[in-house]
């Protein structure tokens, strides 16, 4: 089926089976490998992506849910001269990420988090993070990044 | 250039990783790649009958379907799947192949394999595959495997793969029992537990149908071993093979075996000329991907009256799972010599049996065996802290080696020598910044109020091996290859360093932490270093990473051959310079005759000079390309002291851990932004084990939580901030003075938390706590208690 | 885990929804957020051959004040549901509720009614509305019909609602001034209720607990207790009256019992208290 979307500010348009899930679509026909998949149950959160504004799992959702929408990925986040967003930098800074494969979910849902609560508490970041698992860090300096993030820390 | 190493500089790799640049296997895709979809077996323990292809092999998009039995006579396989660690000359090992042919032992073994042109065709196709089964009963658990009603595999006549022994001193055990004052016993339970990446593996091979080569991008921790062990099981020329770790999404030892699939990729692509990947999927992973622990223990300690110990007499049964993979049978091994924890004891002894069992393999998971020692030992203190009648820390004390004071190269009574330790201050320094005394008085006043929740404090004063390790210890275990590391570190002409890494990183920081080193070393900038891995075309010698080694013997690889580095420019500069070597000083990366500061040249100079080789000293080489195979004399003994502070609400039985305090003595630290987050998410892990996962099976050998909706990976909401400290006792082992970090966390926490749980709940009569501490566990363990006083 | 082959139905209206489930019968089923389908059909738990995609009727999204209650449409997201102002004043328990399920992702995209039409047990949403007490409005070939929320769910994943029906409208009544509480119990923040229990307060009391048998239930010898004169610790003994809890790795019927108790005693203190 045909399917229509704006992804990271480019118009994007393909033909995909109807069962293909967003996340496939953007991975693998789009090229987007930032955006990976941790699990098959919604559980971990690797696969968050914005959809107009707001912080999805993209692997429960068809790419055909997805037509006619904003799609921002974690290839959106840095601007073009490749600074990194403030989220991003945040992490950095606070060593909020290892081996990187649970971040681009991470910054996905904590940049969506901020925009609904510009200034959360500590339990609040933790709250807002429930959907996101990592191995890791065990957590703490992922907390830690997002109240830098917002200005809290 | 000020020290760089002992700064928490941010990282190299971070930003790749932040923007989504990095490549991981699944994000690497190649024009006319075949997916391959693996039919896995329903049952845990069966004969493997007819299998029907036709319809699988009719559909769209599939090029090829293969059962087990077809792989097996297509002549791939040149040897079974490898177990370099048979701990005993007459261990078991039953052949196990990429895919079974006959018989299965293990709910998810491979029966066949479709290739199919796309992701979502290999999942339809191996969905139409029809497999008969004739299913035999499953040995399901380590208690169904040593009574043997059954036998895991049909062929042979008992469940025990091997019984192995560490008994320097039998009759001082005897003894030290026989004349006891106190004596304690434990028995628990470590658990099966799901490793769980972030990333799940996957593989990916390009074959080269007109030169003969091979090119695997694995998500792997061990590159290097696993290109001698594809060979040896293939029969592809090693000379052929060229193995990738891209970015890799963790590992936590579940990435360092020989797997099938790795082996059914290589081949497949080798002979159909395609190239050949598969991702593993989350659920998938339960069966595709070892598993960690797994063991029942059994501790017992003598002491005298006044809790001094001993005697420690260890018994295990170890669930091997199916197979004997890679390192199988060895992970009960690794954690042998650590039963006597920190602690003087005159008399040790240790037997191990293990046995096979219908379920997923078990193999090395984050620790291999030591969180498993340290768990049982630390349990154990506290049990006898109760026995005698002190508290926790003073149980401690009255045991530690050297008196709790400053050592070096002190034997233990497990035969090892320990490099160094200090153990007294770190508890005291833990103690104090956990606030210990005004913990027990509120967990005095929350108990004389009356109040549901209870407070519990809880102590683990663990002790680890890292730096694996000397090779002739290696030998000594009968293990099948050694345990230096390799490294090469180049002058590029322009100055900048190109350093080649053996140990592979997946999460660990490496380019950061090696361009410290060589910073240091070198006197150069940092940000002028780049670090290469992971790549046997490019790191062609290496043992990866695996048990705290990385820096411990890597990155003293690294550091050794930046000396040689600069021990071959001060002969260039000495030459240039018109002086004796040995007038020069090499300082701020440049070297100076002594007393004459303007007669001086900067070492990234020199490269340049040694790269157009204009004016060497003759029949030197013109280059500044040094390499080091570093065989580390000894392993490296990082301690700690860990407290957990939770709160139980007997209501519910649900334990909070509300505080974490953990001192850490990892030595000397090159980069402590690095140790801080390693040891961060080691701590949770444990604390994992202790209250939210392990793997359940049923009877029949099914896993019942296979999926990260079951299988309770905590999220942010479940844990609290950690507070850290630190003391440094610097390694005798190594130039740096450094020992490990990355296991270090796991290795104290369980027993920490548990030690908590059970002081929560001490007025109850409560002495033990089965792991995972469920709500439902603690509840039914408060009312049992109650009913029991 | 990729779903099986279905044909794509996009429908541009509640009617031409209940068009296409009237044609396709059994093989159809809708898709609204999908959170509660798609986990199901990638695990081939569920595989219909037909999806009919209601998601984008942006008719069916609102939160509207009906007078005596609040009518919310049934493709209304948890998020939407969660920070609504007109449900914090007028049935916080709602808004509270909504955003206890999944985690702040998944309530971006899972609807109010499509969690309802799934009938999974051990839900939030359904303690909520069962203590409030709800109607909800399905549409069918044959025009609208109210169902009450109690009678509305029948079964494990069983509901009132026909094959060929549509659930368009929630509407709860309004009771600003009511006590409320929401007790979840469970071992991840994400993950769904062990056992949840729900009181509402207002005049009488009203009582609800999910997971506690095949499908949300009301908590009536809790109710009658508590009408009878009882005190909350006497009511709250016998919640799992009429109960059937299941056994998992969670908790078996024993701990869930026991469990049911503590809750609904927790709820009834908040609530009444």
């Amino acid at each position: 089926m045909k399917i229509d979307m704006t992804v990271n500010g480019d118009a994007r348009s393909a033909d995909v089976e109807a069962r293909t899930l967003l996340v496939h679509y953007l991975r693998d026909d789009l090229g987007l490998t930032g955006t990976n998949v941790g699990c098959d149950t919604s559980s971990c959160g690797a696969c968050t992506i914005h959809i107009d504004g707001e912080s999805v799992k993209s692997c429960t959702m068809l790419a055909a849910q997805a037509r006619d929408t904003e799609v921002t990925t974690i290839e959106g986040m840095a601007d073009a001269s490749g600074e990194l967003h403030p989220m991003q930098e945040a992490f950095r800074q606070c060593h909020g990420l290892q081996c990187g494969y649970c971040t681009p979910g991470m910054v996905m849902a904590a940049t969506s988090l901020l925009k609904e609560n510009p200034s959360p508490s500590e339990a609040e970041v933790r709250e807002g993070l429930e959907g996101n698992l990592c191995r890791c860090t065990g957590y703490h300096n992922i907390v830690k990044a997002v109240m830098t993030a917002a200005g809290g820390a | 250039m000020t020290a760089v190493m002992g700064t928490p500089m941010l990282r190299k790799e971070d930003p790749k990783l932040l923007t989504g640049e990095n490549k991981f296997v699944d994000d690497i895709q190649v024009a006319g790649q075949l997916w391959m979809g693996m039919v896995r077996s329903p049952h845990a323990h069966a004969k493997v009958g007819t299998i029907d292809t036709s319809a699988a092999a009719a559909a769209d998009g599939v090029h090829a379907v293969y059962t087990g039995a077809e792989l097996a006579e297509m002549g791939l396989w040149a040897a079974p799947l490898p177990c370099a660690w048979p701990v005993t000359e007459d261990m078991v090992n039953p052949p196990h192949f990429p895919a079974a042919a006959e018989e299965v032992h293990h709910v998810g073994e491979i029966v066949a394999v479709v290739l199919a042109d796309s992701r979502y065709g290999a999942v339809d196709a191996a969905e139409l595959v029809e497999v008969d089964y004739e299913v035999l009963p499953a040995v399901a658990s380590i208690a169904a495997a040593r009574d043997g009603d059954n036998n895991a595999h049909s062929d042979l006549d008992s469940n025990k793969a091997y019984s192995w022994a560490l008994e320097p001193n039998p009759e001082g055990v005897d003894a030290a029992f026989a004349n006891a004052a106190h004596t304690v016993k434990g028995e628990f339970v470590q658990q099966r537990l799901i490793p769980a990446a972030m990333e799940p593996r996957g593989v990916l091979a390009i074959p080269s149908p007109a030169g003969g080569e091979v090119t695997l991008y694995s998500a792997t921790q061990v590159p290097h071993i696993l290109k001698v062990m594809i060979a040896a099981t293939t029969g592809i020329p090693e000379n052929k093979l060229r193995i990738i770790a891209p970015a890799v999404g963790g590992g936590f030892g579940a990435k360092l075996n020989v797997n099938p699939d790795e082996l059914l990729a290589v081949t497949l692509a080798n002979k159909l000329g395609r190239a050949v990947r598969w991702t593993e999927t989350r659920s998938e992973a339960a069966f595709s991907t070892h598993q960690g622990r797994g063991q029942l223990q059994t501790i017992e300690v003598a002491s005298d009256e006044n809790g001094k110990i001993s005697g420690v007499r260890v018994h295990l049964d170890a669930d091997m799972g199916a197979y004997m993979m890679l390192i199988t049978p060895g992970v009960p091994l690794l954690g042998s010599f650590l039963y006597t924890g920190v602690y003087d004891v005159p008399a040790f002894g240790f037997t191990c049996d293990g046995y096979f069992t219908n379920l997923t393999p078990t193999d090395a998971y984050r620790g291999a065996g030591r969180p498993e020692a340290s768990y049982a030992i630390e349990r154990a203190m506290d049990m006898l802290a109760n026995e005698v009648g002190v508290g926790p820390d003073e149980i401690r004390r009255r045991n530690y080696l050297a008196g709790g004071g400053p050592f070096e190269n002190l034997e233990t009574a497990s035969t090892l020598v320990f490099d160094s330790g200090n153990y007294a201050p770190n508890l005291d320094a833990a103690l104090a910044l956990a606030k210990y005394d005004e913990l027990r008085a509120e967990q005095q006043s929350r108990r004389d109020a009356g109040s549901s929740k209870q407070l519990g404090i809880g102590l683990c004063t663990y002790v680890e091996i890292c730096g694996l390790a000397p090779s002739r210890a290696l030998a000594g275990l009968n293990y099948g290859a050694g345990g230096w590391e390799h490294a090469t570190v180049r002058f590029l002409p322009t100055g900048k360093v190109e350093v080649v890494s053996g140990s592979t990183p997946h999460g660990q920081g490496h380019e950061t932490a090696w361009s410290m080193i060589v910073a240091d070393k070198l006197g150069i900038d940092p940000n002028d270093v780049e670090v290469l891995h992971s790549d046997t075309a490019i790191s062609p010698l290496g043992l990866d990473t695996y048990g705290s080694r990385s820096l411990a013997v890597g990155g003293v690889a690294i550091a050794m051959a930046c000396d040689k580095v600069v021990d071959k420019s001060r002969e260039i500069a000495a030459h240039q310079l018109e002086a004796n070597p040995d007038d020069l000083e090499f300082t701020g990366g440049q070297f100076q005759v002594k007393g004459s500061p303007d007669k001086a040249l900067p070492i990234q100079a020199i490269a340049y000079g040694a790269f157009t080789a204009h004016d060497l000293p003759d029949g030197m080489e013109p280059n500044m390309n040094e390499q080091m195979t570093f065989d580390p004399p000894n392993f490296a003994f990082p301690f700690g002291t860990h407290i957990a502070v939770v709160e139980i609400d007997e209501d519910t039985g649900n334990t909070e851990l509300i505080d974490y305090i953990a001192v850490d003595d990892c030595g000397n630290q090159v980069n402590p932004l690095i140790v801080e987050g390693q040891l961060h998410g080691g701590i949770v892990q444990g604390v994992a084990q202790a209250l939210w996962e392990g793997a359940e099976y049923d009877v029949d050998g099914n896993c019942k939580n296979p999926s990260l909706m079951d299988y309770l990976v905590p999220s942010a909401m479940e844990v609290p901030n950690i507070q850290t400290g630190y003391t440094t006792t610097p390694s005798t082992s190594n130039q740096l003075g450094v020992k490990g970090a990355g296991e270090a966390g796991t290795i104290g926490s369980a027993a920490a938390v548990i030690n908590a749980i059970c002081d929560a709940l001490s007025p109850y009569g409560v002495t033990d706590m089965e792991m995972p501490a469920t709500p439902q566990r603690v509840w039914k363990t408060i009312n049992n208690a109650k009913a029991g006083a | 885990m990729i779903p099986a082959s279905f044909d794509y139905v996009e429908a541009d209206s509640a009617d031409a929804a209940i068009a296409a489930l009237a044609e396709h019968g059994d093989e159809a089923k809708l898709l609204a957020g999908g959170h509660s389908l798609i986990p199901l059909m990638k695990f081939r738990l569920a595989a219909p051959s037909v999806l009919v995609d209601i998601g984008r009727l942006s008719d069916l999204s609102y939160i509207n004040d009906g007078g005596d209650h609040i009518a919310i449409g049934a493709l209304t997201r948890h998020s939407a549901i969660e920070t609504s102002d007109l449900l914090t004043t007028n049935a916080p328990i709602l808004a509270h509720v909504a955003g206890q399920v999944g985690d702040p992702s998944v309530r971006h995209r899972g609807t109010l009614g499509g969690s309802l039409a799934h009938g999974d047990p051990a839900s939030d949403l359904p303690a909520a509305l069962l203590a409030l007490g709800g109607t909800l409005v399905a549409k069918g070939p044959n025009g609208e019909r109210e169902i009450a929320i109690t009678d509305f769910f029948t079964g494990f994943l069983e509901t009132a609602l026909a094959a060929d029906e549509l659930l368009t409208e929630i509407r709860v009544p309004k009771v600003p001034g009511a006590g409320w509480s929401y007790q979840k119990f469970n071992r991840r923040a994400q993950d769904w209720a062990i056992v949840g229990a729900a009181a509402v307060a207002n005049g009488s009391t009203n009582v609800a607990l999910v997971n506690m048998g095949p499908a949300p239930m009301r908590a009536t010898a809790v109710e009658q207790a508590l009408a009878g004169g009882a005190s909350s610790a006497d009511a709250a003994a016998v919640a799992a009256e009429g109960a059937s809890p299941p056994e998992d790795l969670n908790g078996d019927a024993e701990y869930r019992t026991h469990l049911a108790q503590v809750l609904v005693g927790r709820a009834l203190d908040e609530a009444l208290g």
